[in-house]
């Protein structure tokens, strides 16, 4: 415990002070960090998912307190509860299957056990929905205060533990975390592959001879490029370099390197560019609830210019980068102002910034935000992992389950979203 | 971590692991060990004041640990048991490698006895940081260490790296944004070996002086006015058994920076690291509290803002600069303007207006209040109706209705402002009296201390039992506190370090200040030259022709300021004999000759004649006659030989020419006035006309008007001949 307490308060001053800088690298660690945190809990012999969720949230919560504008620290700590509760949940039905059902039980099992825990999840909340009285969900919320927030499928999931209490309880203890420990392996997989899937798909979107224009560096963006390259496609780049940090010059760099023709331009020669260029793809910091994106600061501009000229705009974001939040909730901090050094040298201004004579008050003010908010509707179209979706799709998927759940705690809901949003791209997909 | 560290040394040395194998060290001086902040430190170390809400020692410990630094010493000496019960009940006790050790002192009074009693402890094992607790820095450590480690293989002796900083003086008070004087830095731009360093530098003069070794030693030299000194060391461990060596060291730069850079015998070395796009300055007075405030709002020192620092949930930046806790409770008429922090449970009333300061926690801000680049510290009470700009205002003061803070003003602890009271600018307002005679142990700059010295300091209520209706009186009715009287002489000093901005008087005054001053300067770059003191050093020849164009623009200044004299002398009846000093002391400081005096005072007495009213050229002839009547004495007194007369003829002649045509037609007269009076000897006028015998015509102008003089003059002697 001791150790997991310093690999928390570690990852948590990187957080902080800000050393750790990318949705994936983040999402990778966080995942890692919440799978050595549950691993290292004691779990007692009732209600195991509750501590193991006790635990987790309260880790999370501090983490995304370290930096509330890193979105993916959040995003995951959601999947992981998501994931604690699924592998509950499917034990316990098949418990219950067990007890009632037992023809059911085998198949529902190796479903869990399966490597697709979310569309068996699915399943399973359909099934055990099915087969629960209304009641059960009353008598576990006054049993477990603590999983309050775990609402009517996963509350049948504790009932039934009562029943099946006497039965094999030190083995389903093992069992749970050992689930929840390999699922959250899956989890950290799927963000390090993230890249390839979204990859995967490059060759449907990118086609000969065409113009490609993305801004500042994403790898993803990087991957997805060359993954067409790969693919014998050929097409042109340009890249616009991003002020102030000009990352744009390292993604040339790397592009030229790989092999393909590429034009770096400045900022603000996207507009001019733009009637030249076929598509627009970029990568994004997150994406909302509503469809829309934050992003790295500039991307606004550049998906205005894109509408103007009817230019696809094109998001890649991995999975880990949805987030259940609208841009508009307080909760969400849109935007974060770094430091003036980076666009112009103190040293040279120094003389602009005394304060000890004139009106006593600075008269430059210099502002560097971070990210973009790019709405929704200049997106045409985000792909994902899980495959290509329109912004109105991922809105209507957050809409109609942040309806559907009114009144419950919103760390839930974003779980449920972020499942439905998962299994409806598995069903786009297919 | 234990047996990280053990595995860790049982390594054998690589030059990564070695850096691996030593924790980085560091020494926080968590005392200043001056008086700048007073009164407030009397109450509160200075360390744990609130810059933008959050304690400074914050600031510097989040960047050391941010920075590497594995562990810390902090010092502390005044108010040692406030500093240390902060750092128990503070994150630092907790952090996972990161350990915070405090060493107590009760009778260091200086940084010099701080860094001698830290060697006796013998805690530090190798290089170590070395910063005061009021530091605020984002900038990265790795280079300056790397830099500082492989200077150190190649020589023993580069002891010191310091962090510098390009921030230009402003030009009018040629003091820097952070208020402290000029820094004056000779720095080797190869090595980057510092190799002078000038803090107090008589900047008004221009002088710096060099040791001559010094630019024999080293091919170039830059000479720097826009470095600003960061107070970021990085040490080696002799620079601590230095100290105990030398046990006359008390400040890091005044003694031990400047007494290395003399000293040849030992040949310890300092270098400079200059950072750019990172951030360091350290706290050093009002105004430097100020300019940090304010760029720390602005968020050069990222990601060492309040928003990151205090855990972003707490606080959140909004548009134009302004951050705001999450509890605040504002008036909807209530008008926040830019570069503003808010605390947390601070209420602010009805009509408000606040821009450009820092208000802290659970304050009380009533209806109508105009708050403007002040500071208000927790719990602070401002009812209706107040105004304060550019002030402090630390922790539980409270202001009543109506009162008003003038710009520099500060309020420490716990003070009450009464009704409607003004509080007079640059006044310091305590609960407790000014100490009298000698500080109190705690908190003692050593003599050399700007501010005067125990002596200049005297108590405003002479009553030591004074008692509250006493100080009620200074602070108005139902006012707490004594306003602490400003020393003599420091009083001119006060708005340089304010946190006011520099009134609009002064600066007018300091500009025009400026334009005497870079005339003198330009006066004095000739001096050197034309005294040799560079020439003679460096073999620098190509400075010969601009030291002739030079001097002739001095023999300009100089003329002006013998003419000055001369008039002053005039209309304030100076004897001769003094006229005659002073004009002596010009000549020698612009080094000139007696004839180039011979000349000015004659041009200047000539000048004053053409002034002084007159109708026709019988009253001019008659004014010149007086005035060479009465100065005659000055003006022979630089009149050796007969050069020097007939320089006083080519100069009337000249002035004839140029400046004062209505004496062309006196010409003669005035030259027949000057030989009555034996200024002129005939010999100096008949060689003169001799010279100008051979010259243009239009040169032989006066020669021609004068002709008959000149004639009765060579008669006269051919008569003596013949006698």
């Amino acid at each position: 415990m001791p150790d997991t307490q310093a690999l928390v308060n570690d990852f948590l001053n990187k957080l902080k002070k800000r050393k750790i800088e990318g949705s994936q690298a983040t999402a990778k660690q966080t995942a890692e960090l919440l799978r050595s945190v549950i691993s290292q809990t004691r779990v007692p012999y009732t209600n195991q998912a509750a501590a193991l969720i006790q635990s987790v949230k309260a880790v999370g919560e501090g983490l995304i307190a370290a930096n509330p504008v890193e979105l993916a620290v959040g995003n995951v700590v959601r999947r992981v509860l998501h994931i604690i509760r699924e592998e509950d949940l499917s034990l316990t039905t098949a418990a219950m299957a067990g007890l009632n059902l037992s023809a059911v039980s085998d198949d529902e099992d190796d479903v869990g056990g399966d490597n697709q825990p979310v569309l068996s999840a699915a399943a399973i909340a359909a099934a055990s929905r099915s087969t629960l009285r209304p009641p059960s969900l009353q008598t576990l919320l006054e049993d477990v205060p603590d999983s309050a927030a775990v609402p009517h499928t996963s509350s049948s999931g504790g009932d039934s533990e009562g029943k099946s209490k006497s039965a094999d309880k030190s083995s389903r203890s093992r069992k749970l975390k050992h689930d929840v420990i390999e699922a959250v392996n899956e989890l950290i997989q799927d963000i390090n592959t993230c890249h390839e899937q979204i990859a995967e798909q490059a060759v449907e979107n990118i086609h000969q001879n065409e113009v490609i224009l993305t801004l500042g560096s994403s790898r993803t963006v990087l991957e997805f490029l060359c993954a067409a390259k790969e693919k014998k496609r050929s097409f042109r780049v340009f890249v616009a370099e991003g002020a102030p940090r000009y990352q744009g010059h390292l993604l040339a760099k790397e592009l030229v390197t790989r092999g393909l023709q590429t034009t770096l331009i400045t900022d603000s020669a996207v507009f001019a560019m733009i009637s030249r260029v076929n598509m627009v793809i970029v990568g994004a910091h997150a994406v909302m609830a509503n469809g829309g994106v934050i992003a790295p600061v500039g991307l606004n501009m550049v998906a205005l210019a894109a509408q103007k000229h009817a230019v696809p705009f094109v998001v890649l974001a991995g999975s880990h980068k949805l987030c259940p939040l609208y841009p508009h909730h307080p909760e969400v901090l849109l935007n974060e102002l770094r430091s003036p050094s980076e666009l112009l040298d103190f040293g040279e201004f120094s003389d602009c910034l005394d304060f000890g004579s004139g009106i006593g008050a600075p008269l430059l003010h210099v502002v560097n935000p971070t990210f973009d908010y790019v709405p929704p509707k200049l997106v045409s179209l985000f792909i994902t992992d899980t495959g290509g979706h329109n912004p109105s799709y991922i809105a209507e998927i957050y809409q109609l389950f942040v309806t559907s759940l009114r009144g419950e705690d919103m760390k839930f809901k974003s779980e449920i979203m972020k499942t439905n949003c998962v299994a409806g791209g598995n069903l786009v997909k297919s | 971590m234990g047996a990280q560290k053990k595995s860790a040394t049982a390594r054998v040395s690589e030059d990564q692991e070695e850096l691996a194998r030593n924790p980085l060290q560091a020494i926080l001086l968590a005392d200043s060990f001056a008086t700048t902040f007073r009164p407030i430190t009397l109450e509160r170390p200075k360390v744990l004041l609130p810059l933008v809400n959050i304690p400074m020692i914050d600031y510097t410990l989040a960047w050391l640990e941010s920075a590497g630094v594995e562990e810390v010493f902090v010092f502390c000496c005044a108010h040692s048991k406030q500093v240390i019960d902060y750092l128990e009940s503070s994150r630092w006790s907790s952090q996972p490698n990161f350990s915070v050790t405090t060493i107590e002192s009760h009778n260091s009074i200086s940084a010099g006895d701080a860094l001698r009693l830290i060697y006796e402890r013998n805690v530090i094992h190798g290089d170590f940081v070395l910063i005061s607790g009021d530091t605020v820095s984002n900038m990265s450590l790795t280079q300056v260490l790397q830099e500082h480690k492989e200077r150190r293989k190649k020589d023993a002796n580069a002891i010191m790296t310091m962090v510098v900083k390009k921030s230009k003086p402003s030009p009018i008070t040629q003091q820097s944004r952070l208020g402290t004087d000029e820094l004056f830095m000779a720095i080797n731009p190869v090595t980057k070996q510092l190799l002078c360093y000038e803090d107090k530098a008589e900047h008004s003069k221009g002088f710096i002086s060099l040791d001559k070794t010094l630019i024999a030693d080293n091919p170039s030299i830059i000479l720097h006015n826009d470095k600003q000194d960061c107070y970021i060391d990085v040490c080696s461990q002799e620079v601590l058994s230095l100290f105990t060596d030398n046990f006359d060291y008390q400040h890091l730069r005044r003694h031990f920076v400047k007494g290395l850079l003399v000293d040849d015998i030992m040949g310890y070395k300092i270098f400079t690291h200059e950072i750019h796009s990172s951030y360091a300055a350290r706290i050093d007075n009002f105004r430097s509290y100020d300019t940090i405030s304010k760029d720390i709002i602005q968020r050069w020192t990222y990601p060492f803002v309040p928003d990151i620092l205090c855990g972003s949930s707490a606080i959140k930046v909004e548009r134009q600069g302004t951050y705001r806790a999450s509890d605040v409770t504002l008036s909807r008429s209530a008008h926040i303007g830019s570069f503003t922090f808010i605390g947390q449970g601070t209420k602010i009333g009805n009509d408000t207006k606040i821009s450009h300061s820092v208000v802290g926690e659970g304050c009380t801000i009533g209806s109508n209040v105009t708050i403007e680049g002040s500071y208000i510290w927790n719990n602070v009470t401002i009812e209706d109706g107040c105004q304060l700009r550019h002030a402090i205002v630390c922790d539980g003061v409270i202001m009543k209705s109506g009162a008003v803070l003038q710009p520099g003003v500060i309020l420490s602890f716990k003070v009450v402002v009464g009704q409607q009271f003004v509080v007079p600018a640059y006044s310091k307002v305590s609960l407790l009296q000014q100490p009298t005679q000698q500080d109190s142990d705690e908190e003692l700059e050593y003599a050399d201390n700007t501010s005067g010295t125990g002596e200049l300091r005297y108590k405003l209520n002479g009553d030591i039992a004074a008692d509250l209706s006493e100080t009620a009186y200074e602070l108005g009715t139902g006012g707490v506190g004594y306003i602490w009287s400003v020393f003599e002489g420091a009083q001119d000093e006060e708005w340089k370090h304010s946190v006011a901005p520099i009134p609009k008087d002064k600066l007018v005054k300091l500009m025009l200040d400026k334009d005497e001053d870079e005339e003198q300067l330009t006066q004095d770059g000739n001096v050197l030259s034309a005294s040799g003191e560079l020439k003679a050093d460096s073999d620098d020849n190509g400075s010969e022709d601009d030291d002739n164009a030079d001097s002739r623009d001095d023999y300009g200044f100089f003329e002006k300021e013998v003419e000055a004299t001369f008039l002053r002398a005039v209309h304030e009846n100076v004897k001769v004999d003094h006229a005659v000093l002073e004009v002596n002391a010009l000549r020698l400081s612009y080094n000139m000759a007696s004839v180039d005096c011979a000349g000015a005072i004659f041009y200047s007495m000539m000048k004053l004649a053409v002034e002084s009213p007159h109708h026709s050229a019988s009253e001019l002839h008659r004014n010149a006659a007086d005035i060479i009547t009465k100065w005659v004495k000055l003006l022979k007194s630089f009149l050796h030989d007969i050069d020097e007369e007939i320089e006083v003829i080519l100069k009337f002649e000249e002035m004839c020419l140029e400046s004062a045509k209505e004496f062309a037609a006196l010409f003669p007269q005035v030259l027949h006035l000057l030989y009555d009076k034996e200024i002129l000897q005939e010999d100096a006028i008949l060689r003169w006309a001799d010279e100008k015998e051979g010259a243009d015509e239009s040169d032989k102008v006066f020669l021609k008007s004068s002709e008959k003089f000149v004639q009765w003059l060579k008669e006269a002697e051919e008569e003596d001949e013949d006698d």
